[in-house]
Order: structure tokens, then sequence, then C-alpha cells
């Protein structure tokens, strides 16, 4: 059966590799089977010596599964791995490791309170001398460009750093086979380019790549040739750069790609809903990131998109905006005027916000309860859910079932747990539940991460029409086309700090780039203040 | 062979009453065969500890009684463990209530029910209260752990308790023994049936339960109360100040407390002892989880666990086994029902021999 | 007793040894990621177990050995759950600590009363007799030396060793040592084991030589104070050492207060250990960037391994 599967979709044929050598690696048949979803469903995949062989899919295609099995952190219920031609088992990442694999995870395996020296030291599976392991650490770092500090902790470096600790471990073992999975979604476009100088390098040594993305354009300039995923099965393989991007997105996602048309809105002439003005604030969180001097102001009928990579201020901006944290100053924050930097998120609310965090299961969404209860959790307010200090039942399941079928979100009813629906139906159900709140102004961080196409495309429908509505929206994702393609104005936070905004139509990749580097040209803005100082001086 | 979870995703209704069952099964079966290796013939031991209390109406009735502290303590830890405030210490809130409530009644032995019952009794609960309220005091302003400040605070109460017995409010007449003077009878618990010892807080406590509960599920209070212990991070996105709820959480069960420790001493004891409780506030943590941390759970588990202190008791007088018994049994129950409530939320498989499949694969490609 | 200088330091030493035995098994256990709050308890189970081998076979060392045995085993039961069956760390401790205490009230019923061998001084010959310092340092029992040597060792284990660098990274992020392929859950079976047999051994001095009789509430809440010792060192070995002196200095201070007949009411005078717990324990975690920055992050979560 397996074989019959590999014909039908062995649609191209593979290019780029040197006839005679047998593959490094082979995969057949794998099947993993979870419960209520075959998440790899008979997949079979060859990678070469000296290849960068892309594994091409959308959130949930199966690419994570089939690499963890591959590195042993799974077991595959079905099929077989041949290594050098001769069928293995990895029963676990080190044994994975010995016969020369190694993987730099999407979430790092890192150790915040650890050193980095100590940290690399964890992921060898030989101890070795410090001093020793120091010397193969300056060796290797020099060779790769990989600059690290030895002696610093973790939690203090930025996430390229902490990214080069995963590969420098790798590194150290001298693997054969090096596995990236998602490895630039939270780079700059500069660190992206330095990343690729070195995955280049390590292939020109021999050293096979298998890089897992959804990033057509990053597969196309790096890789030689690409297996592609859709629902746990393989459904083509190509070399990427022979396809356009458009290409491998259709074989990706199986649809026709409409392109997107959220005509962009003129709205600066309106007044602002939503005004940040000179907001510092240090963290709350022990290694948390300060905020500096932000100012912002969001119109009516408009959707700003804060860009810059996790971990320079998005979850402090969003706390500080939520309400969660109070801001020094009540003046700092205003929503349609009302001056509420004081004010917990539920005032914030009646004044008209909504707000939607990150994380979905424990801050946006208890897990452990109904829709109904999630629904309540900040609907409660806006839409008037509670009665002399108890929950009114009957509406709150009213607006529970206005938001399922509002959002077609899949669920047995608003008496099912948050946590037994899929990411992208839970994401679909909270932003129903705060667009269904007719808000002046809404505020979202991340609103697609971790979902689905079709989910994706709803979400971003909802905005835009609450948008076109008059409502003030604020997107802070790290997904760089996700605010091209939805915002009117872009600004980049970096390092706490928040550029000036720029209507999307005139930013460049390049300039962006540099801003969510910190390293970009001050604003005219700051310009200015320069030249003042200047004069004052 | 390994067991193995699979999540289920969801939680499995039919576990969430069936893991208590399940556990007190286990537990007879355990404690059982503890009784035989001690040498007492397990079945008759069982029946002994289990069913022989249930035999009379006096049994019953004594059984009832204990059960209103257990049951009292432990609706207010479930209110505390549902919002993941972990006071530890109720024993010791027990006892400061019976303190300033006992006070009370000592000192205006001559007022009128009327009066002096009620103020008892409130006595008793603001000193529970009060009690509860510096744990809530070092945890919110001095970021201590309740856990451990609650506990400590149970040692000092109970030190606190043997100073007034054995000093300031020993009995002049009671012989020397570390005990205050009998309270009168405008300060003691009435009985609901005469003659019975089934007094006013054996009633008190199922109402009370019934009021727990309509607050935990209908009340904004209550449903703020479980986003904090469910998901903190959602809490505070939903506006609620977790101050605010972890000290209405730790007054409630203080209080709570209180009004068992006073129910008790001007009930069933009568006067102030060294020995008020045995351990009721550790023993109502049990009934709160065996309970499901839901109020109406607690009243079963309050009373499963008050018939283990009388069956320790019977044990003790027919079989000629030390009552320590009872700790056991309560934490061997303990143990049984965590263990079993991960049925709710897992599928328990024994772990296959996984190695296997690639062989076999091997096998049909050669 | 003596109140000359070195006799004071002598019985701040002899108070602390239990504390301190506990809490760096405890310190252990939490640095992997594990609280455990049956310490009381495993404190109880290894007294008993300790008394009832030294009368039976009237042998105080074997008597230890018994009882970090026996410490080691009712830890398993909170091992299982915790590890095997993902229950509450706080609710299954809560457990093991009222299990413990019922069964060694149990066990001991047969023994109270009754006398068995006592752990012995054993002066080291010229460094027992420097003055103040000998009788303090060199006159202890061998589980008093044994508890100096073990908490050096872990000082150095987790510091300088590899194995003892994986326990803390466990302890930090469970998820990434899992992924890594660092056996999480085999590594806490034994810092949780380790644990319970430092307690069963704390246990054990108290029965041995400390107060050398069997009775049900012997610890007095000894196991909790060890739980708030490992909180005032912030985690780190060396510091267990300070506070454990601070806390014998305080018991000790309450026995002297007793023994003069200072006109403070004795159950006052009992509750020293206790306020004093309290108020260190406030002292220490007032200051939340630091507790947060040493607290293991993992400490208390359950681990499941993503199937």
């Amino acid at each position: 059966m397996a074989g019959d599967r590999e014909v039908a979709f062995e649609a191209e044929a593979p290019a780029g590799r040197e006839p005679g050598t047998g593959p490094l690696l082979s995969l057949a048949g794998i099947v993993k089977q979870f419960p209520g979803c075959r998440a790899n469903d008979g997949i079979d995949l060859e990678i070469a010596e000296h290849e960068i062989h892309a594994l091409l899919g959308e959130n949930g295609a199966g690419k994570s599964t089939l690499v963890k099995i591959l590195y042993g952190v799974l077991r595959a219920d079905e099929g077989e791995i041949r290594w050098r031609g001769r069928p293995v088992a990895f029963s676990s990442p080190a044994a994975a490791r010995e016969r020369g694999i190694g993987m730099v995870f999407q979430h790092f395996s890192l150790f915040d309170s650890l050193t980095v020296a100590e940290n690399i030291a964890l992921g060898l599976d030989q101890p070795e001398s410090r001093r020793g392991l120091g010397n193969r650490i300056a060796e290797i770092s020099a060779r790769y460009g990989l600059p690290l500090d030895p002696h610093r902790v973790v939690h203090d470096l930025s996430v390229g750093e902490r990214q080069r600790i995963e590969i420098m471990r790798c590194l150290l073992q001298n693997p054969k086979l090096l596995i990236m999975d998602e490895p630039t979604s939270v780079l700059t476009p500069q660190e992206v380019e330095r990343l690729f100088a070195t995955l280049r390098r390590l292939a020109a040594e021999g050293c096979a790549i298998l890089y897992i993305s959804h990033k057509l354009e990053e597969v196309r300039a790096l890789c030689s040739r690409a297996t592609i995923l859709r629902l746990g099965r393989v459904v083509g393989r190509c070399a990427p750069a022979e396809k356009s991007a458009r290409e491998l997105a259709e074989m990706m996602i199986n649809a026709r790609l409409q392109p997107q048309n959220f005509a962009h809105r003129a709205a600066r002439e309106q007044p602002a809903r939503l005004e940040i003005a000179g907001l510092s604030q240090r963290s709350a969180h022990t290694f948390g990131t300060t905020l500096t001097d932000i100012s912002l102001r969001v119109a009516g009928g408009e959707i700003v998109g804060i860009a810059g990579i996790a971990g320079n201020g998005q979850a402090e901006l969003m706390e500080t905006l939520t309400g969660e944290q109070l801001s020094p100053q009540a003046e700092t924050i205003r929503l349609d005027g009302a001056a509420v930097g004081r004010l917990g998120p539920r005032e914030r609310r009646r004044r008209g916000g909504a707000f939607l965090p990150e994380e979905r299961n424990g801050h946006g969404a208890v897990g452990t309860m109904s829709l109904a209860e999630n629904a309540y959790l900040s609907g409660a307010v806006r839409k008037g859910l509670q009665r002399l200090g108890f929950v009114d039942r009957g509406r709150t399941r009213e607006f529970a079932l206005e938001i399922i079928a509002g959002f077609d979100v899949r669920t047995t009813g608003p008496d099912a747990e948050a946590r037994a629906l899929s990411g992208g139906n839970l994401q679909k159900f909270l932003v129903g539940r705060e667009v269904l709140q007719n808000p002046g102004i809404l505020v979202l961080n991340q609103p697609t991460w971790g979902v689905d196409a079709g989910a994706a495309a709803a979400i971003y429908t909802a905005i835009a029409a609450l948008a076109r509505a008059g409502a003030a929206v604020l997107v802070i994702s790290q997904d760089l086309d996700e605010i091209l393609m939805l915002c009117d104005r872009i600004a980049v936070l970096a390092a706490g700090r928040l550029s000036a905004p720029m209507p999307v139509g005139e930013a460049t990749i390049e300039h962006i780039g540099l801003l969510m580097g910190g390293s970009a040209a001050p604003s005219p803005a700051r310009d200015a203040q320069a030249a003042q100082g200047g004069t004052a001086r | 062979m390994m067991l193995r979870l699979e999540p289920r995703g969801e939680r499995a209704a039919l576990w969430v009453y069936g893991a208590p069952a399940l556990a007190l099964v286990c537990t007879v079966l355990i404690t059982g065969a503890i009784f035989a290796i001690l040498g007492a013939p397990p079945v008759k031991a069982i029946e002994t500890f289990l069913l022989s209390p249930l035999d009379t109406l006096a049994g019953v009735a004594s059984v009832l009684v204990r059960s209103a502290p257990l049951i009292l303590i432990g609706i207010g830890l479930a209110l505390c463990y549902r919002a993941s405030v972990w006071n530890i210490g109720a024993d010791g809130q027990f006892t400061v209530g019976a303190i300033t409530g006992g006070g009370i009644a000592l000192n205006f032995p001559h007022a009128p029910f009327a009066l002096l019952y009620p103020a008892v009794l409130v006595a008793g609960i603001a000193g529970g209260m009060a009690y509860a309220a510096i744990v809530a005091l070092l945890k919110l302003r001095f970021n201590a752990s309740e856990i451990l400040t609650s506990l400590m605070l149970t040692y000092i109460a109970q030190l606190l308790l043997v100073w007034l017995v054995t000093g300031p409010w020993r009995d002049p007449h009671g012989f020397g023994f570390p005990q205050s003077a009998m309270f009168p009878d405008a300060a003691t618990t009435p009985d609901v049936f005469p003659g019975t010892g089934i007094h006013l807080g054996c009633l008190l406590a199922p109402l009370l339960a019934l009021l727990v509960w309509l607050l935990m599920t209908r009340s904004t209070l209550g449903f703020q109360l479980r986003v904090l212990g469910a998901a903190p991070r959602a809490a505070r996105y939903g506006g609620f100040s977790q101050a605010r709820l972890t000290w209405i959480a730790l007054l409630v069960s203080g209080g709570l407390s209180g009004l068992a420790g006073i129910i008790e001493v001007t009930g069933p004891i009568g006067q102030l002892t060294t020995s008020i409780t045995p351990g009721y506030g550790f023993t109502a943590v049990i009934v709160a989880f065996l309970g499901r941390l839901h109020p109406v759970g607690v009243i079963f588990a309050g009373l499963l666990l008050a018939l283990s202190y009388r069956g320790g008791d019977a044990a003790q007088i027919s079989l000629g086994m030390p009552n320590a018994v009872t700790g056991i049994f309560q934490g061997i129950l303990l143990f049984c029902l965590l263990g079993a409530d991960v049925l709710i939320l897992y599928r328990v498989r024994l772990r296959r021999r996984a190695r296997l499949a690639p062989v076999a694969a091997t096998e049909r490609a050669s | 007793m003596s109140v000359a200088g070195g006799g004071i330091l002598v019985s701040i030493v002899s108070a602390s040894t239990p504390l301190l035995l506990a809490a760096s098994g405890e310190l252990v256990a939490e640095k992997s990621g594990v609280l455990n709050l049956g310490v009381e308890g495993m404190m109880l189970i290894g007294a008993i177990a300790g008394f009832a081998t030294a009368h039976v076979t009237a042998s105080a060392p074997l008597g230890v050995l018994a009882a970090a045995a026996a410490g080691a085993a009712i830890s398993m039961i909170f091992a299982v759950l915790t590890l095997a069956l993902l229950t509450n760390q706080i609710a299954t401790g809560l457990a093991l600590t009222i299990f413990g205490h019922g069964f060694a009230a149990l066990l001991g019923a047969r023994f109270v009363g009754i006398a068995a061998p006592t752990l012995q001084r054993l002066p080291l010959p010229l460094l027992a007799d420097i003055p103040y310092l000998g009788p303090v340092l060199f006159d202890q029992t061998a589980l008093g030396y044994a508890s100096f040597a073990i908490l050096g060792a872990i000082a150095w284990f987790l510091a300088r060793t590899h194995a003892g660098l994986t326990l803390r990274a466990v302890g930090d992020n469970h998820d990434a040592a899992h992924a890594i392929g660092h056996p999480v859950r085999a590594i806490r079976y034994g810092a949780i084991g380790f644990g319970g047999a430092m307690a069963g051994m704390g246990g054990a001095y108290l029965s041995l030589f400390y107060s050398p009789l069997w009775s049900q509430d012997l610890t007095a809440g000894r196991g909790w104070i060890a739980l708030a010792l490992v909180v005032f060192s912030a985690w780190r070995p060396l510091w267990l050492l300070v506070g454990a002196y601070l806390f014998g200095g305080i018991t000790f201070l309450s026995l002297y207060l007793q023994g003069f007949g200072v006109a403070i009411p004795s159950p006052f005078i009992s509750m020293l250990p206790y306020v004093g717990t309290v108020a260190v324990l406030v002292l220490i975690s007032r200051d939340r960037r630091r507790i947060r920055l040493n607290q293991p992050a993992c400490l208390g979560q359950p681990f499941h391994a993503a199937a």
C-alpha cells in the first residue's frame, strides 16, 4: 500500500542528488496515530548527504511528529527508518544522536537559570571536561560564525543567541544530519541571513540538513529539495527553486489561494480611539523587558500592526493595555479619550476595550472550564451577563451560542470544555467573544498563532469587518506576513521601544528587519529630538 | 510492564464520580491487608471498622456529631483549594475559634442564651477569620508560603490553648486538670434531637455546604475563585483581583473552621481542654479532596471520615488495635483518591513493547 | 545543663542536626523540581523504624540504616503517585504526612515507654580536645558527622558534577530536559528517594539520640521547619547550615529559658521555633525577586512527557 502511494505522489524527479550515492536516511511508510488524529499516515522521505532538504507543510500537517519520530522522541506505530541503508530504530534522542542526528527544536530546550556552557554540556551525551568543552566551543564559534559567551546565563540572552546554543549543541556532536524545526520564526531577517550562511557552510562540508518550515521564500532560497506534507501525507516533492512560492503554497494547502483583499482603509483623519502616550514601565516579570517611551495613536477604522521578535516587550505591552498591569500614570493610555492607565481590565472593557492575549489556554481562556464560562470570563461586563452578584446563566449560554454560530466554531456546544477544542477552533471562539462584544478598541496579540489557514482567514475577515465598522484595532504579531497583509500601518517593537509607525505600503522588508534588530536609523521624530538636544547643548 | 497515560482531552464524567468509589474500594482492600498483617481477621476487622459504628442509633448519632466539624472545615477548605489557596492550618483556626468564642462564654456566665450564644458563635467565627487573616497578610504582603505559615500557626494556636487552660482559664475547681470551667448552659450548642447528642452544628453544616455550593456555582464571586484556581493568569485577564480573592478564600475558610471549633467546644465537649481536636483540620483536607472540592461532595466525605474516627474507636475496643488505624485509613484513602483521579483526565494503558513495530516492518520489507 | 560557651554550642548543634538532615534531603528533591510536603511523615516513619530496629537488633547504627531505608521506601508512595499518576504534589505530600503519622503511631504502639540503644558520641582524638570548637564539631555521633559530610557532598554534587547539573536542569525546565533525552522521572525518583532517606535519618537522630524514646509526636513539626529551611536557604546547600543552626539556637534558647525558670509561661517558650519559622519565612520571602531567581522553576509542577 505504501508503495502505491509513493508512486502516486512522486510528482517530481528528485533533483540535486548525485547518482550512485545511496540516501543517508530514508523513511518508508511512517504511521503515527494519536487519539483522534492520524498525525503521520504512511510518510516516505529520503535525504542525501550535502543536501538541504525542506519539509514543508502547514501547522498540523505532521511535520513535527515526523521529525520527533526521526529524532527518537516519539516512536512510529508502523514504518521503517533506514540510516545509510540499514534499518534502525531510535528508542531515544540519545540513540539518534549517537548515529549522528542533531536537532534544533522550534521551542528551545534551554535552561534559563544555567549558563551557556552548562546548557551546552547538558546537551552532550558524553560528559566532557569543562576546559576541553570550552576550547571546542570557541573553535566551532569561530568556524561557523556563532559568537557565544559560555559564561553568560541564558535568561539574559536574545532569542538569536539562544538558538546559537542549540545549534552549538548539535555541532559539538559532529552531526551527519541536522534537523531544524522552524528555525527562523524568531529571527530578524538579518539573523536569518546569518543562519543560512552557517547552514550552507555545514552542507558544503557534507552534513545533511532537514529544514522544516512553512515559509516559502526561505525554502526557495535555501533548499535543494522539498517534501510537502498535508494532513499527515506526502502530497508532493519538488526542487523548490523551480517553483513559485504560490505554487508551493497551493500544494501545501490544497486550495487555490484567494488573494486576500483587506482593502486598506485610509482612516487617519479620524480621531484616535486608542492612544498610548509616553508609556514607560518596568516589567513585572523576573526576566521581562522594560517598556520605554512608547507612543502610538490608533484611529477608528484603522488596523495598526506591531511587529517584532518575541521577548521584545510584546507580553508587557499587552498586559499594560489590557489592564492586567497598571501603568504608572493614568494619562499614558486613553480609550476614546478617557485616561485608563490606572484602571483594571473590567473598567477598560466598560469603556469600550476588548483584548485577547497570545496564550489561549490559561490566559485568554480557562482550559478546564466550559465555553459558556469562558464566554463569561471577558464578556460579563459588556454583554451584561451578571445580575446582582450572580452569573446570568441563560444569557451567558446565549452569548456562547451566538459566538459558536457566528464564528463557525466546531464543538459539541457551550458546555464543552475549552481545552477539548482544537487550537484553531478555540481561537475562533475567543476572537468571536471579543468581536461580538462590539468593542470600540480591539487589541490582539498573535491572533493566528498555531491556527490553521481556514481559521486564520476567518479571524482576519472578522477583524477587518470590525475595523470597517469603525473600531480601532491593534494587532501585535511576530508574523510579518500577517501584519503586511492585514494592517494599514506598521510599527516595530524592539528592546521595549516602539518605532514610529509607517504605512504598510511604504515599508520595506529590509527596513523592518533593521528595526526588529533594534539597529535602524533613528526615526524622524528622534532625529528632531536629537537635533534639539544638540542645539541646547 | 509500564503504565502509560494517554490524555483524554476532556474530563471523563464517569470517573469524576467513579474515582472516589474506586478509591474507597482500594482503601478497604489495602487497609484489610494491613489488618491481616497485624494479625486481625481482615473481614471482621473491616466490618468492625466501617460497619459496626452504624449498628446502633447512638453510633449513627455519634458519626453525625463527628461529621459536623469535618464538614464545616471541609467546605471552607474546598473553597480555598478551588482557588489554589493552600490553607492547611485549619486546625489552628479551629482552635482559635474555640478560644475566642470560649473566652466570651467563660467571661459572661450569666448572660441569657439569646444574647450569649449568638455572641459566642460570632466570636468563634471572628477568631478563626482573624487567625486566617494572619496567613493572608503574610502571603499577600510578604509573599510567605501559606502552606508553611498556616501550619506553624497551628502549633502556635495549640500552645496558646495549652497556656490558657493551664493558666488563666484553668478551672479553679478542676482538681488541677488542664481544662477550663464548663460553659454555662446559655453558651451551649443546643441538641436538635434531645438525648441523642445530635446538635445544631450537625444541621448547620449541610446547610452551609449548600450555601457555599450556590456561591461557588452561581455567583460571580464563586466564578472568580474558580478561575483563579484553574488559571491565575486568566483571572488577571478577567480583571479579578488575586489579593481580594485570596483574602476572601482565607477568611471564609478561617471563619468556617472557627465556627467548627466553637461549636465543638460548646457542644460535645462543653469546655476548653488541651485536646479539643484529634486533627479535624487535617482530616478535613481529605474530606475536601474526597468530596471533589465540591461542597455537596464534602457532606458525604465528611460522613465517611467521621465513620473512620468511630471505626478506630471500635477497632480499639473490640479488636484491641491501636486507634492510629484511623490515621492510616485516612492517609491511604487520600493516596488512593489522588491516584484514582488520574482516570478523569487520562486513559491508563499498559505500555506495549513499541520496539517490536519497526522490526515487524523490516521483516515485511525483506 | 552546662551553660559554658562550648556546652551551649553543643546543644545547638544537636538540636540542629535532625533539621539539617531532613532539609538536605528535601533540598535535593526540590532542586529536581519536586515539592514533597511529606517530610514530617517520613521523619516519623524513620524515627520509629530506627527505634524499633535498634531495639530488636540492639544496634543503634543498624537502626539508622533501617530509618534511611524506611524513609526512602515510604517516599516511593509519593514518588509513584506524583510521577507516574501525576497527582497534585501538595495534596500528596500532605497525605504522606497524615499516613506517616498514623503508620508510625501504629508501628510504635508496642514501643511506647521502652528503651532502645542510643547513638554514641565519637570524639575524634586530639581534635575533640580543642577548647570550645572541639566539643562542638568533633564530639558528634556518627550521624552528626555524616550530616556535615552529606551536606558538603550535596553542595559539591550540585555545583560540580555533571549528574548534579542534570538534576538542576530537570528542576529548571523538565520539558527541555526531557526533549534533550534526560530521564526526568528516573532522576526525580532518585531525588525523592534520597529525600526520604535523609528525612528518615533525621527522624532516627531524634529517636536514637536527641530524645531517645519513642513518642507519637516526636518530631513536633520539625519536618515542616525543615521545609521552611529550604526556602530560607534559597536552595543553596551551605545556607542550610546557617538556617539549621539558627533554629538549633532558637530551640536551645527555649530549653534554656525553661531550664532556668524564666518567668515566661512554658507554652510561650515552646512557641519560639514556630514563631521563629514564620518570622524567617516572612523576612526571606519578602524579596520576591530573589525567591523567583533561585527557586527551581518547575517546583511543584507535574511532568507529563508528551506521548
